[in-house]
């Protein structure tokens, strides 16, 4: 079947491609108004950085840093400030959706609206959701293990900027040509070249290829870190439970990733080679595709919430002042959701038609999993059970997931009935259940995590008042916008829909647009939190190192950590090994300080991020030199880089002495001993 | 602040600070890294075997492998590649004896190198006779799937050409030392792989391909 050919294929000139005048987005003033907006924000804070002249400080100790703690906060603010651009698009999906009823067609073409909702739906996902999960584990997880850097500290700043080059392509979209219209995982025949011709997958395609590459480097390097690095003393089952979860997801990483690689690389050569994979003529099976995606996609899903269980296990314990109830189980219960992970993904598709047979293994399979997470509920509820419970910020987002994310495991046990999940497939009940656990699971957990770690990262906590008041506007509004959307997908509305007819569903909308308001503000009052944090660093500082009582390492050492971690690498004897030291008065050494070994920082993963841009950008659009050239100028530096053998250096033990003495003078007045 | 009771170490204090720690040597880690990046690779071919077990048979009225494949020539080609790693296994060998020559390894690893451009000649003399008889990749979705699985092992044989210059190259600059005994040991490791992975081509798509 071939659809009209209103997209005739434009000439592909030898210089510019298929990239014209007209690829710009001159004729729509919606996404005009936001380049300009976006290019005249940017050239600011360019002028800002000149003005005050960090260009030096950002390259040096920034962009070329291999510090796996910088190495976090840049991931993490990659999260947030994509975070920005994935919730623009969500408030227009809202805004879109409340208004467009009946003769009104609201203000999105349904072209735009189109690429919004897959826009959405990717930037959540690949890149707010993964770098704030990436940022918080590469920040966490060597100073929780004792560790001085990651195995692979090099890798890891690769890593980092080959994420942010993914984010960098999808981003380009939105000034040159458009994105794809597809939905978020670009189901073939639609994302195949005769329905989709333009630059629209070709972008979502180059985008999660190259930050695809920086996940899985990311994954290898992370476990070979908790396999091969952790403190002397410290057994797998004496890790804290964030480690473990780290573990977890960096194992789901590197066996699933790999399958999105391959799967977009076939539904490359369809739509560049015109190969017969996905096709609907000569043998091509879209199935496959569906089957294939979700393969990688269903792990995913747990690669974002099993880290979001491990801050939660981290946070209950120290602000119950308990040790975590049920250890063992809570191990074994996320290496068992690990397993199943791999053996849920065609509840995605249960209307495919598998057969009664198929259908009933994995919803059995869906089903078992909550069992795992129901274990883990109650285990941070016993946790809690008799504790003397401070409730801090990052408690409060514990406690909000602890409700919020029940009601959405709920609704996805229910969704795991086949005969349910006939009628409630691609609806908006759908749309909510995902958003419950993402949101109240992931995100969540991340902003609890982030007012967690805050003080160890910058030395002094983020302010209660804004932070409380982000807190309540958010899970507010996240009920508002969410709680229609269960009710309309019962009512039977599907997802991704521009305009409708019935003007009976209009409140409901209007309820989920006010949500989206909500949340916004919360969002608000979440940079007000950060800001006012800034200004008032002197007030809210922390020279101990340890503001929350702590249980686990990281809390050992000073806020912010120093460049290597620990002068003194702590020997562990206990799965909360921090709590253990001060329990038995250890006392931290003032003297016989030591020269560290540590990796060299490097540019190179900010040039093949460039090349990786330009090469994706070539690729996109048809600019074949372009393509040829960055792809020779990659195997150059990767190869050239090789040639470097001296990649370490020692921190002198004058330096060492100097920052360690001055730790010890801070914490002489407090009269802490530790 | 809490008057837990502080558990007697046998009487004596523990340590609780390594106090004598000495440099890490680097690369600890490296063989466990390769292996998982290894594996992660292998994930890719088994999705590569998965697509050509689903899409194997779907000829759409095109040819299938009993007209297409000959057979003497994919044995003369996987000789080449088994031969390649017999030479890389003697380059090894000859790395950790005593006192070894850089030549003679890099003679070792040049052989391997030739044999790989043997192998990979003569896969691209069969995609090009597959081509030129009209049975090019976009024929079918079985072409589809064979010319992908082979070409990407293909390919993975001429990154690994690359790799060995830029190791033949190295090991003249800068002599036998740790760190490129542990470039060549990723690179054996990454060669010997990608010979499993054609054990796995040969029999599944030539083998039960043309005698089944």
């Amino acid at each position: 079947m071939m659809p009209p050919m209103d997209h005739p294929t434009p000439p592909v000139s030898p210089i510019f491609g298929r990239l014209t005048i007209d690829s710009l987005p001159l004729h729509e003033p919606i996404v005009l108004v936001t380049v300009v907006a976006i290019a005249i924000g940017g050239l600011a804070l360019l002028a800002l950085i000149t003005k005050y002249r960090v260009w030096g400080v950002l390259w040096h100790d920034w962009l070329t840093s291999v510090d796996h703690k910088k190495i976090g906060i840049m991931y993490i603010i990659l999260g947030l400030v994509m975070f920005v651009r994935g919730f623009s698009d969500a408030l227009m999906m809202r805004a879109q959706q409340a208004m467009a009823f009946g003769d009104n067609a609201g203000y999105l073409p349904p072209d735009h609206y189109n690429q919004i909702f897959t826009a959405h739906g990717v930037i959540m996902i690949f890149f707010v959701a993964m770098p704030l999960v990436a940022g918080l584990m590469n920040f966490v997880v060597p100073l929780q293990i004792g560790a001085r850097d990651v195995s692979f500290p090099y890798l890891n700043n690769v890593s980092f900027w080959m994420t942010a080059a993914g984010a960098a392509i999808t981003m380009i979209s939105l000034f040159v040509g458009n994105y794809a219209r597809t939905g978020w995982l670009a189901m073939p025949p639609l994302s195949g070249v005769v329905a989709s011709p333009d630059v629209g997958v070709d972008y979502y395609i180059w985008g999660l290829q190259v930050a695809g590459i920086g996940t899985l480097l990311s994954g290898v390097n992370l476990i070979a870190t908790i396999v091969k690095m952790r403190a002397p003393g410290m057994t797998l089952m004496k890790m804290p439970i964030f480690c473990w979860t780290a573990l977890c997801t960096n194992t789901l990483i590197v066996a699933a990733f790999p399958v999105l690689t391959a799967v977009l690389a076939l539904l490359s050569l369809d739509r560049y080679v015109g190969m017969q994979f996905f096709t609907n003529g000569l043998g091509g099976n879209p199935m496959m595709y569906v089957n294939l995606i979700w393969i990688w996609g269903h792990p995913e899903v747990y690669i974002l919430i099993l880290p979001a269980f491990g801050v939660y296990s981290e946070i209950v314990a120290t602000f119950s002042s308990k040790r975590i109830f049920g250890y063992t189980s809570m191990v074994y219960a996320t290496v068992v959701i690990t397993i199943l992970a791999y053996l849920v993904w065609l509840h995605h598709f249960f209307t495919m038609g598998s057969g009664a047979s198929v259908n009933s293994f994995f919803a059995i399979t869906t089903m078992i999993i909550s069992i795992p997470t129901g274990a883990k509920i109650f285990n941070w509820l016993f946790t809690m059970y008799r504790g003397r419970i401070r409730y801090e910020l990052p408690m409060m987002w514990t406690l909000a997931f602890m409700l919020t994310f029940t009601i959405g495991g709920m609704t996805g046990v229910l969704l795991a009935v086949p005969p349910a999940d006939f009628v409630l497939h691609n609806s908006l009940f759908l749309v909510a259940h995902f958003h419950n656990v993402i949101i109240g699971g992931t995100l969540f957990g991340m902003f609890a995590g982030i007012n967690y770690w805050w003080p160890k990262a910058f030395g002094f906590k983020l302010d209660r008042v804004w932070g409380k008041r982000s807190f309540w506007l958010w899970v507010s509004g996240f009920w508002c916008a969410f709680a229609p959307l269960y009710a309309l997908g019962l009512m039977g509305v599907t997802r991704r829909l521009s305009h409708f007819d019935d003007t009976a569903y209009q409140p409901f909308f209007a309820v989920a647009a006010f949500g989206a308001v909500l949340i916004a503000l919360g969002i608000a009052c979440m940079a007000v939190q950060i800001v006012v944090s800034i200004r008032n660093r002197e007030a809210l500082r922390d020279v101990t190192g340890d503001p929350w009582d702590g249980r686990t390492l990281e809390w050992s050492t000073s806020s912010p950590p120093p460049d290597y971690n620990f002068a003194f690498t702590p020997v562990v004897y206990d799965n909360d090994a921090w709590w253990d030291m001060k329990q038995r008065g250890a006392v931290r050494p003032t003297e016989g300080f030591r020269a560290i070994h540590m990796p060299k920082n490097t540019g190179t993963g900010v040039i093949l991020a460039a090349l990786s841009v330009a090469f994706g950008f070539a690729m996109i659009w048809y600019i074949w030199w372009l393509a040829a050239v960055s792809l020779v100028g990659l195997f150059v530096v990767t190869i050239g880089h090789s040639f470097f053998y001296k990649r370490d250096f020692h921190i002198p033990v004058e330096d060492v002495m100097r920052i360690e003495n001055a730790r010890t003078r801070q914490l002489a007045p407090e009269g802490v001993a530790a | 602040m809490n008057a837990q009771t502080h558990e007697d170490f046998g009487g004596a204090t523990p340590v609780f600070y390594d106090l004598d720690e000495h440099d890490h040597p680097a690369g600890g880690s490296t063989a466990l890294g390769f292996w998982m990046y290894l594996m992660s690779d292998c994930l890719i071919f088994a999705i590569l075997f998965a697509c050509y077990a689903v899409l194997g048979h779907s000829y759409a009225g095109g040819p299938g492998p009993k007209q297409l494949f000959e057979l003497p020539l994919v044995a003369l080609n996987t000789a080449m590649l088994l031969l390649s790693s017999l030479t890389y296994g003697f380059a090894m060998l000859t790395l950790e004896r005593k006192g070894a020559s850089v030549r003679a390894v890099q003679g070792w690893l040049a052989l391997t190198g030739l044999f790989g451009l043997a192998f990979l000649c003569i896969e691209l003399y069969e995609f090009s006779h597959l081509i030129h008889e009209g049975a090019g990749p976009q024929r079918s979705a079985f072409l589809s799937s064979f010319f992908t699985l082979v070409g990407t092992h293909g390919l993975h044989v001429t990154f690994g050409l690359i790799w060995l210059a830029t190791l033949i190259v190295q090991l003249g600059t800068h002599g036998i030392g740790p760190d490129n005994k542990r470039r060549l040991m990723c690179l054996g490791m990454f060669w010997h792989f990608l010979d499993v992975i054609w054990i796995g081509v040969f029999t599944i798509v030539y083998l039960m391909g043309v005698l089944a």
